[in-house]
């Protein structure tokens, strides 16, 4: 741990309505690590990672509370930019999410979005996050074909490409194996670990086997609650609360 | 037994589906039928493209109304559909919840409205406005009974369909798509017009579509405003005369005019085909942009 925390989450609350989704989560995520946050489905998880990019914002009848603090600073304060926050994190969904275009243009869309318009700028972006990606060798030859005639596990590491081509700081991930056969889940995930070489992780899942294959630091949600988290390989081979001992020996699920 | 009742139960319901494609083929061919009185003693050619229409020297040119209907439903589309897609565009991506839940019954409200209704509110507010406002304004004289007026009276019964479709092809573009855009920092613009606008496209041209399918036929608020004039329209602000409009007034009446019926029946084929052929147009645009897009 090089002590860097690049995010950090401050009593955050979250509701729908009257339902409340988040109970006061406070979390250090550190930085260069892949982060994973495990827990049942409907405990908040996918609502924990939305609400680092602020894509909660539109959703109807939610309210936020708290601080997430994103290099120094609140992104849930008033003056904040959104488009900014999120350029600095690339999201992968639980389905990929491929935009109606061709492979090149998915992504060159973030890029251009942001200003860059030189034809041979975009060029070298394009090629260089889909060679990051693990794709670029499979898809050199036909860049112009709509994203759509892709396998949807060659359409999850475009959109990884899309969310690096931003160069963000961070990478976001909902689940973002569960769409695909085991063969693409390993790729996805064997490219995450590399990816923390120069980027901070924070991945979703509530497939516990993945999260002991990827995790360095391991948080637990449980019914909106962070029960436990810590050093991956501390709370796998001890967890203090029962919960988490319960959730991780499949007590519950 | 029961499988006697599951085959029969099948062909019946085959057969009652088939009917709708069947009753086209029957209008059409009826149409025909009828119509074969005129168009055996003169050339289709005369018919399609002259524009004297004197059914008392036996003259039944219908290029005046083929014009008028070409020309009123243009004119509607071009002011209906940007300002229903941008409504559209409002309402779904934009509005607040309520103010969507709120509107989408007043939008079909519109589209259930009498057009006779339509009709009457032309003639009171927008000819008026046309004769002595826009006319006046555009440097020409005209009585307001106008292709104008009848685009307009038409662009707003047009609105409430193409608004309809549209929500419901933007309802239909998943939120994890758009989230995927505003993740790599687009705007809600942005993302409205890259992403939904063009997963939607197709969608969009078919509510376009349907929306013109419904212009083509509309006959009674656009008779109550266009005036009736049978000649070819050269300005908006001139009066037309359109095929429905042409129909709906004079069929069953100087049917001592001989062959007269048959050039409405003529009137009647050539608007059900200029329809059809529109359609499948779209449905060839369709197939076309589906193919691009995906």
């Amino acid at each position: 741990m090089n002590g860097q925390t690049p995010i950090s989450i401050r009593n955050l609350s979250v509701f729908y309505g009257d339902l409340q989704v988040l109970k006061d989560v406070s979390l250090d995520i550190p930085a260069n690590r892949i982060t994973v946050i495990i827990g049942p489905s409907g405990c908040g998880k996918t609502t924990l990672l939305k609400s680092l990019n602020r894509l909660l914002d539109d959703t109807e009848g939610v309210r936020i509370r708290g601080q997430v603090v994103l290099d120094g600073e609140d992104i849930y304060a008033p003056r904040t930019e959104v488009t900014r926050i999120r350029k600095k994190m690339g999201l992968l969904s639980q389905r990929p999410q491929v935009l109606p275009m061709s492979i090149y243009e998915n992504v060159a869309y973030g890029p251009r979005i942001h200003g860059l318009r030189a034809r041979r700028d975009l060029d070298r972006r394009v090629e260089h996050y889909l060679q990051v990606a693990g794709l670029w060798d499979e898809v050199k030859d036909r860049l112009r074909e709509p994203a759509s005639v892709l396998s949807v596990g060659q359409q999850q590491r475009l959109c990884l490409a899309r969310g690096l081509a931003v160069e963000p700081e961070i990478i976001l991930g909902d689940e973002p194996t569960s769409a695909l056969d085991p063969q693409s889940s390993q790729n996805v995930e064997r490219r995450l670990a590399e990816l923390k070489r120069d980027y901070t992780v924070v991945v979703v899942t509530h497939i516990l086997r993945q999260a002991r294959r990827v995790a360095d630091y391991l948080a637990f949600l449980y019914l909106g609650e962070l029960v436990e988290h810590g050093p991956a390989a501390d709370v796998f081979a001890a967890p203090r609360d029962p919960r988490t001992r319960a959730y991780l020996t499949g007590e519950i699920s | 037994m029961r499988l006697l009742k599951d085959a029969l139960a099948r062909r019946a319901m085959g057969l009652v589906a088939a009917l709708p494609a069947l009753l086209v083929l029957l209008i059409v061919a009826g149409l025909f039928l009828k119509s074969k009185a005129i168009l055996a003693v003169e050339p289709l050619s005369k018919l399609l493209f002259s524009s004297a229409w004197h059914p008392l020297k036996g003259e039944f040119g219908l290029l005046p109304f083929i014009t008028g209907t070409v020309w009123v439903t243009v004119t509607a589309l071009v002011l209906a559909v940007p300002v229903s897609i941008l409504a559209a565009i409002y309402l779904s991506e934009y509005a607040p919840r309520w103010v969507r839940e709120g509107a989408k019954p007043v939008v079909d409200l519109l589209a259930g409205l009498p057009s006779v209704v339509y009709g009457v509110w032309g003639v009171i507010l927008v000819v008026p406005f046309v004769g002595n406002v826009l006319a006046p304004l555009a440097g020409v004289h005209s009585s307001g009974y106008s292709i104008l007026a009848g685009g307009i009276v038409l662009a707003i019964m047009t609105f409430p369909t193409i608004i309809h479709v549209t929500l419901e092809v933007f309802a239909s573009v998943p939120q994890a798509l758009r989230d995927a855009s505003l993740s790599l920092g687009a705007t809600r613009w942005e993302t409205t017009r890259h992403v939904v606008l063009r997963k939607g496209a197709q969608g969009i041209l078919a509510a376009s579509v349907l929306g013109f399918s419904r212009a083509f036929g509309e006959t009674m608020a656009v008779l109550m405003v266009v005036g009736n004039v049978p000649a070819v329209p050269r300005s908006l602000f001139d009066a037309g005369y359109p095929l429905p409009a042409l129909i709906a007034n004079n069929y069953g009446e100087m049917m001592s005019v001989p062959s007269y019926d048959a050039a409405l029946m003529t009137a009647a084929l050539v608007l059900t085909l200029i329809v059809l052929f529109f359609n499948v147009l779209a449905r060839r645009i369709l197939v076309r942009v589906e193919r691009r897009v995906r």
